[in-house]
């Protein structure tokens, strides 16, 4: 963002790398495991098309269909669903479409939670205290009821590819916007008082130009806490929306929670394979997110970092935050 | 819920900011007259939310029964229920019935949202109760276990395992129980409240609660107890596990800061043992900032309990909801919603009343 300030490489300052610089021990090995388990996640999506052995809504093949509901074995790895679909192909696909959805949702929110949290804060007055009070009340209420509400809006009963991901998105984004808004809105009150904005603002700097370059650049640096946090987040809410009946149809994409919904069913008579990968793979995503979001946390937060122990010196001074 | 909210709830509890700004130095009979006045304009807002966004969509009439009806007995029910009148008389119309307590009716089944309130709310009770009491078992301890060996190998699993009981979707939580318990091990039953011949025997009390659990006790016969208890073990562990994690993460925060206090200090000079100071000083300041946040804990325990009454076939709200939602009556839904956001207005207030009690600060 900056001009860069000689010695530090462009590497050494990507968030993630220069946080994992700063660690140590166990939060050090929670950052990595957390970015490994993520890092493969992507692969996998990424990937997909080839790794998968099936199609996503493939049932058959030029023997003829696919065995419902049969046990892990050479031809199906994971075995096969109540409706004759390859598991192991479809937790691939899965992950596409949770990646997909998380991706877009994190973007919109970020754009829209920024940009109100910014004039909120920065120009205050009316539109600032309406804006704080309605973050206010949708604060404390269960997200995957307003998500619920939000899906039922934009899918409303139809339900192709593009627009199963998008609604899933946006009514993730709604629960989501509040929580960028307030971080960026409490930092650009903080930066509004600074002495280089306020001189930047008796130069006669436009109110965008301080907004955009003054005060944005400035109040991002929780961000990619929030982002990792609300990952996991999201990808929670999408199954749970998708174990309702309410995310993607499952012709149209592979969804995980979709998929554990139908397993539902299947348990009663102990087939466990429908349901156990799908829901492994859920938490395993939302595990490493969540190590990752965890340990970029405390070592952001000098009184949770661990320090390397050195013996005979003073502990070197702590850096405030992760510039 | 995010990990991020409750890391940052005990710094700033859930209360908005204005009571605190507003009275310095006040007493707690005014504070809660501030914080019970701004109740209204929190369900005012989520409910005008919900109201618009779900006619954004258009009319419940047309979602649910729209594709089997004429064109023009559409209209007609359409024009009977008052949804071809301008939005902004059916917004003020809508507002009016939920203040005295009318929110609306379903369409599939022509019900009362109020007696559906009655009728399944004490289902949802009694599972959220079930899981708080796994929450505060399971996590209120293993926090203060996890604060005593800090940052070492106990704590690292236990941080380990409070991250994975969050990482685990209640539903897939409540599958494997059920595969292990019920199914594999035969030990509890797959699913529901209680047995048929159990509900039956409840229904036939004089004047039964619908909370399965003051039922059985009244009915003092021991068979009907173990049966509805069986019954509720899964889905209060599935509900109560996430919950659980979360005390976990809160208790070992707040007692490692607690620890750090000077009157800490002077009891381990004084020779106090570290098992003492942890169990006897610095427990009970170390579990406010669990009261704080249970607000918002009741928030995620809601949503949470439709998942897990889908998952267990628990006939409560959250259940009653996911069947309308998959037979598409949103009115039934927005009165749902709707009556939850009030019900969590409510609890919230409660809870920060008690919260303001217990600890002064929060006042200020």
């Amino acid at each position: 963002m900056a001009e860069p300030r000689a010695k530090r490489s462009l590497a050494s300052r990507l968030p993630v790398i220069s946080h994992i610089r700063q660690s140590s021990g166990l939060q050090r090995g929670m950052l990595v495991a957390g970015t490994i388990i993520t890092l493969a996640f992507v692969l996998v999506a990424l990937l997909a098309p080839l790794i998968a052995p099936y199609h996503y809504n493939e049932n058959r093949d030029a023997d003829g269909p696919f065995p419902t509901q049969e046990a892990p074995n050479a031809e199906h790895l994971w075995g096969t669903t109540v409706g004759g679909y390859d598991v192991l192909s479809r937790v691939i696909w899965g992950t596409q479409t949770a990646l997909l959805v998380v991706i877009i949702a994190i973007a919109l929110s970020i754009v829209i939670g920024v940009l109100l949290g910014l004039v909120s804060g920065y120009l205050g007055g009316w539109i600032d205290r309406v804006l704080v009070v309605i973050a206010d009340a949708i604060y404390p209420f269960p997200t995957l009821l307003l998500a619920i509400v939000t899906s039922i809006v934009l899918a409303g009963g139809r339900s192709t590819l593009w627009s199963g991901i998008l609604a899933a998105a946006v009514a993730i984004t709604v629960i989501f916007i509040p929580q960028y808004y307030r971080v960026i809105r409490a930092e650009a009150v903080r930066l509004k008082s600074e002495a280089f904005v306020e001189s930047a603002r008796v130069l006669g700097t436009s109110t965008g130009r301080i907004l955009f370059v003054h005060v944005l650049r400035n109040s991002t640096r929780s961000i990619p806490l929030i982002l990792t946090l609300n990952a996991s987040e999201a990808i929670l809410t999408l199954a749970g929306l998708g174990f309702l009946g309410f995310g993607i149809s499952p012709t149209t994409a592979a969804e995980w929670g979709y998929d554990l919904n139908r397993a539902l069913a299947d348990t009663a008579s102990g087939i466990w394979w429908t349901g156990v990968f799908p829901g492994a793979a859920i938490v395993l995503l939302v595990l490493g997110l969540t190590l990752m979001g965890e340990s970029l946390n405390d070592i952001a937060d000098p009184k949770l970092r661990l320090r390397r122990r050195r013996k005979g010196t003073d502990l070197p001074a702590v850096q405030g935050g992760a510039a | 819920m995010s990990l991020l909210q409750e890391a940052e709830a005990p710094a700033d509890p859930p209360t908005p900011a204005s009571p605190r700004r507003s009275s310095g130095g006040l007493g707690l009979g005014r504070y809660i007259l501030v914080r019970a006045l701004l109740i209204f304009p929190t369900v005012l807002i989520l409910v005008t939310l919900v109201f618009f966004l779900m006619r954004v969509v258009g009319d419940p009439i047309t979602a649910s029964v729209g594709g089997r009806l004429t064109e023009a007995q559409l209209q007609e029910r359409l024009e009977e229920a008052g949804y071809l009148r301008p939005i902004w008389v059916q917004y003020v119309e809508y507002l009016g019935q939920i203040f005295t307590g009318n929110f609306g009716r379903t369409i599939t089944d022509n019900r009362e949202i109020g007696d559906i309130l009655v009728q399944y709310g004490g289902a949802t009770l009694e599972l959220v109760f079930y899981a708080l009491i796994v929450a505060f078992l399971v996590g209120v301890p293993l926090g203060m276990v996890a604060a005593y060996f800090r940052d070492r190998a106990p704590d690292a699993v236990l941080r380990i395992l409070a991250i994975l009981a969050y990482a685990t979707p209640v539903f897939f939580a409540g599958l494997l129980l059920k595969l292990l318990f019920s199914v594999w091990l035969g030990w509890l039953p797959l699913g529901g409240r209680a047995s048929s011949r159990v509900q039956l025997a409840l229904g036939r009390l004089d004047d039964p609660t619908g909370i399965y659990l003051i039922d059985a006790l009244r009915s003092g016969n021991s068979i009907i107890i173990g049966d509805v208890l069986a019954h509720a073990v899964l889905p209060g562990l599935a509900l109560g596990l996430l919950t659980a994690g979360v005390f976990l993460r809160l208790v070992r925060t707040n007692l490692i800061s607690t620890l750090g206090n000077e009157y800490v200090d002077a009891a381990r000079s004084r020779g106090v043992s570290e098992f003492r100071l942890v169990r006897k000083h610095a427990y009970k300041p170390a579990l406010i900032p669990i009261v704080t946040v249970m607000g918002l804990q009741i928030a995620m325990l809601l949503g949470g309990a439709v998942l897990t009454e889908t998952t267990f076939a628990w006939r409560g709200l959250g259940f009653q909801l996911a069947q309308y939602l998959g037979d598409r009556d949103f009115v039934a839904v927005q009165g749902i919603v709707a009556l939850l956001a009030v019900i969590v207005a409510l609890t919230n207030f409660i809870v920060d009343v008690i919260a303001a009690i217990i600890d002064p600060r929060v006042r200020y």
